[in-house]
């Protein structure tokens, strides 16, 4: 008998087909492994699952029984546990708090913290997730917290675990440990769903992989016939192509940071003492888990924030104007972390959007914006990059993430910029639209411009950096020449357990 | 039932919206008149007749609106930008008492030259008032909300104070209010025999001035921007302190200039009884125009003729004026409802 199974699933939301006729099983002590891209349909076949959303056809069983549609609870009476990718703990409790949090009685007076705190411990030392239950949230570290929510999941009695995207905050070490635990875990007995898109990471995992394009199930393979290409191939549809690197020799320095530092302002890391330089025709890597000053580095660099100390050379003079106009004036693209948030205003129209930083530059007089040449170079660029839209008066919110980001890049990128501030430029697209952002910075640089590259995903840093940084806590190591390091050496600085001599080479 | 977001909206469908939403309004107002015991055609008939049945009726409700299209403009470009300034009543007051301070005799020009002035001292003084919960809201983040509301009451007192003390005119006979504004300072009517003043010349030119900056200038796509979505206008190098700043002088200045239009038009001179609350009811007319500068003037307009309308009413047939803020608040409410119906699509079934 099968622990989870899910029958002729179907769910659309108007006129996209979501899931369309899906069908796949869990079994005992399994390890399946869901691969799509964004929008591919996995989440919203585990909102099913947990009764968030009600499926138009078909039906999913666990262990037989058929589950209740619609309902949380039922789902979670079943044993069908979820850690999400954003965690959902309470900052300010412990995680004893945290963990039973829900699982009493609203009529229950004395809450049994005793005996949740056995079941803790216990829990925690049969599959070495090993955590403090008097520490508070706020003080753990991300990989930590994940592993609450696990424990959180375990301590409700779940049997099925679901995990999305559990790696897309963690270091390659931390991963590692996480994997060591999921194996320990399906020994004992549980079964473990595992959505994601990166390929190694599926592969080193999983005892069977399911592959979702456009709400329909594509494929179905065992681990040990799958490799990395067809499994890129089922999820896109077609060969993938990456942009190709190419050694280019580098040129004068574009940026040079000198001993700069930010002090945090609330939420958000702290910069100290970076020395980097940054030169023409090359692409610098940052690597970093989330939250370690890539924020306040990006801030400074795109002129949103002015260092507290230090100096900052942009083309070989110092830069004493912090401000997003005269930067981009002066030949830096930039490229926003939060596409929809901080890269475009949904509301406005397109045309308006291209305007961007530009927006006083291009204007008659400094004041009387110029809507015909804006809405002709809106038109131009729409058809250079390629972006789906209803043409330059279109509403912006109604593109589509990829597209958005086209938007950002055409807006930035035309200007044939010197230097290029990339915060996570890929992050959340669809393969199509990665390599299509990733060409365009590879092409910048074959135009020579300079690039600094943030980015959490490791790979994406490897195949396109020629030299590689690592920010943790606000300090920075290297650059390293991308080569002469490895992943592994880069992951452990990006947790802070190594330390070499900064090589600091201009 | 459902509810899907639109993906686009006909403009048929915005420019529709006000006008389902007055109808809704009377309809729903038909039910109180009913309940009053007096038929709703009746009723209407004799508020229609009250606010447009004639050219004195015509010209009383625009001249009821002049101050209206001020105040509206003034709620309509600060919530463009998502500043709410709820404080265009005292803004109003402190335009009146500019243009009193100015034009009762301190300085006397000829009338081309003191009316503008007037003017450009009401709106000066409207702007000044305002720049207390900016600087606020700018530098210590207090929310203009609260101190904007707050600060019509401190204003209204002291102009209670100026009206029992100082400024009170010994000629009024006992009344509190303030000297005549001197004749060169008087708007000029501008059709005979009616209280319709320059005012209104002022009040349109500046919906159209301010049509013309929010759509065709940087101010202007400033103002939107910060409106829609602050993180991104910093990101493209808008101030928001800047633009807060500068639509709050625009907001306060045409509050201020209802003001003098109001002190130097209609009444004459400063009393207490300046506005009954052109400040508050200019937040529903700038509502009803969805916030355009342009619509603005039919929405004030629209109220006006309303409350006209209603006073006419109340004296010919037996029901309370207070239907017409029935009528004016049920409107609102409809338009409210309509916009999110104009970015959602409800459909039924599955």
């Amino acid at each position: 008998m099968k622990k989870l199974q899910f029958s002729k699933i179907c769910k659309s939301f108007g006129s996209v087909v979501a899931n369309d006729n899906i069908s796949l099983s869990l079994g005992e002590g399994e390890i399946l492994s869901l691969l799509g891209e964004n929008g591919a349909g996995k989440t919203t076949l585990m909102n099913i699952l947990f009764g968030h959303y009600v499926s138009d056809k078909g039906f999913i069983e666990v262990e037989g029984k058929k589950l209740t549609p619609g309902s949380t609870r039922a789902s979670l009476d079943a044993g069908i546990g979820m850690v999400h990718q954003h965690f959902t703990l309470a900052d300010n409790l412990t995680v004893l708090e945290n963990i039973i949090l829900g699982t009493e009685p609203l009529t229950r007076l004395w809450s049994q913290k005793k005996q949740a705190y056995k079941k803790l411990q216990e829990l925690s030392k049969r599959f070495g997730l090993i955590i403090d239950p008097d520490a508070k949230i706020a003080d753990l570290t991300v990989g930590e917290k994940q592993r609450v929510e696990i424990i959180k999941a375990l301590y409700r009695d779940a049997s099925i675990l679901i995990l999305d995207e559990p790696t897309a905050v963690l270091t390659p070490q931390e991963s590692e440990q996480l994997f060591r635990v999921l194996k320990e875990m399906v020994k004992a007995g549980l079964s473990i769903m595992f959505i994601s898109h990166k390929l190694h990471e599926i592969l080193e995992i999983s005892d069977r992989i399911v592959v979702l394009r456009h709400g329909k199930l594509v494929g179905e393979v065992t681990t040990k016939n799958a490799s990395k290409e067809s499994l890129a191939e089922m999820m896109v549809g077609r060969k993938v192509t990456r942009p190709a690197y190419e050694k280019l020799k580098k040129g004068k320095a574009v940026v040079e940071l000198e001993n700069v530092s930010l002090n945090a302002s609330e939420g958000s890391a702290s910069l100290s003492n970076v020395n980097l330089a940054i030169h023409e025709k090359e692409i610098i890597g940052l690597a970093g888990v989330a939250g370690n000053g890539q924020t306040a580095l990006a801030s400074i660099l795109q002129g949103l924030a002015s260092p507290s100390s230090g100096e900052l050379k942009l083309f070989g003079e110092v830069l004493g104007k912090y401000d997003p106009c005269y930067l981009t004036e002066s030949g830096v693209a930039r490229i926003p972390e939060d596409r929809t948030k901080e890269g475009v205003i949904g509301e406005m129209e397109l045309w308006e959007n291209f305007l961007g930083e530009e927006l006083r530059t291009k204007a008659k007089s400094r004041f009387f914006i110029d809507k015909k040449q804006a809405v002709s170079s809106a038109e131009k660029l729409i058809q250079e990059y390629d972006i789906r839209c209803e043409g330059p008066f279109a509403s912006t919110r109604l593109l589509s993430g990829g597209n958005i980001q086209k938007l950002i890049l055409a807006r930035s990128l035309s200007n044939n910029p010197r230097f290029i501030i990339a915060n996570k430029p890929a992050r959340g697209l669809d393969e199509g639209a990665i390599s299509f952002v990733q060409q365009q910075i590879v092409n910048a640089k074959t135009k020579g411009a300079g690039v600094l590259l943030i980015s959490e995903d490791l790979d994406e840093i490897f195949e396109l950096s020629d030299r590689i940084a690592v920010i943790f806590d606000g300090k920075i190591q290297g650059p390293f020449d991308s080569n002469k390091v490895s992943i592994n050496e880069v992951g452990l600085m990006m947790s802070g357990e190594m330390k070499t001599d900064s090589v600091y080479e201009n | 039932m459902r509810i899907n977001t639109r993906t686009n909206t006909p403009v048929w469908l915005i420019a529709l919206l006000p006008i389902l939403s007055i109808g809704v309004a009377f309809i729903i107002g038909a039910c109180f008149i009913l309940w009053a015991g007096e038929s709703p055609f009746k009723a209407y008939a004799a508020l229609i007749k009250g606010s447009l049945g004639s050219t004195f009726a015509i010209t009383e409700s625009l001249a009821r609106a002049t101050p209206l299209i001020f105040t509206g403009l003034a709620a309509a470009v600060a919530f463009r930008a998502k500043f709410w300034n709820i404080g265009a009543e005292g803004q109003l007051y402190c335009g009146a008492m500019a243009a009193t301070l100015v034009g009762t005799g301190v300085i006397d020009l000829p009338a081309p030259i003191m009316i503008p002035m007037l003017f450009i001292a009401g709106a000066v003084a409207g702007c000044l008032i305002l720049l207390v919960p900016v600087v606020l809201k700018t530098h210590m983040k207090v929310d203009e909300v609260v101190t904007t509301l707050l600060l019509n009451f401190v204003i209204l007192l002291f102009v209670n104070m100026l009206l029992e003390g100082p400024w009170k005119d010994p000629m009024a006979m006992g009344w509190p209010q303030a000297a005549r504004i001197i004749d060169n300072g008087v708007l000029p009517t501008i059709v005979a025999k009616s209280r319709l003043h320059l005012g209104i010349i002022v009040a349109l030119i500046m919906s159209v001035l301010m049509w013309a900056i929010l759509r065709f200038t940087v101010w202007g796509y400033e103002i939107r921007a910060v409106g829609h979505n602050q993180q991104a206008s910093t990101f493209y190098g808008i101030s928001i302190n800047k633009s807060v700043l500068m639509v709050a002088l625009f907001s306060g200045g045409l509050a201020g200039m209802a003001g003098v239009s109001e002190v130097a038009g209609l009444k004459g001179y400063l009393t207490l009884t300046l506005s009954p609350g052109f400040g508050y009811t200019g937040i529903a007319v700038a509502m009803l125009a969805q916030l355009h500068p342009i619509g603005v003037i039919i929405s004030a307009i629209f109220l006006a003729s309303i409350y006209v309308g209603a006073d006419a009413m109340s004296r010919t047939i037996d029901i309370p004026n207070y239907i017409a803020d029935i009528l004016v608040a049920i409107s609102l409410l409809s338009v409210l409802v309509g916009a999110m119906l104009t970015r959602y699509r409800i459909v039924w079934g599955k």
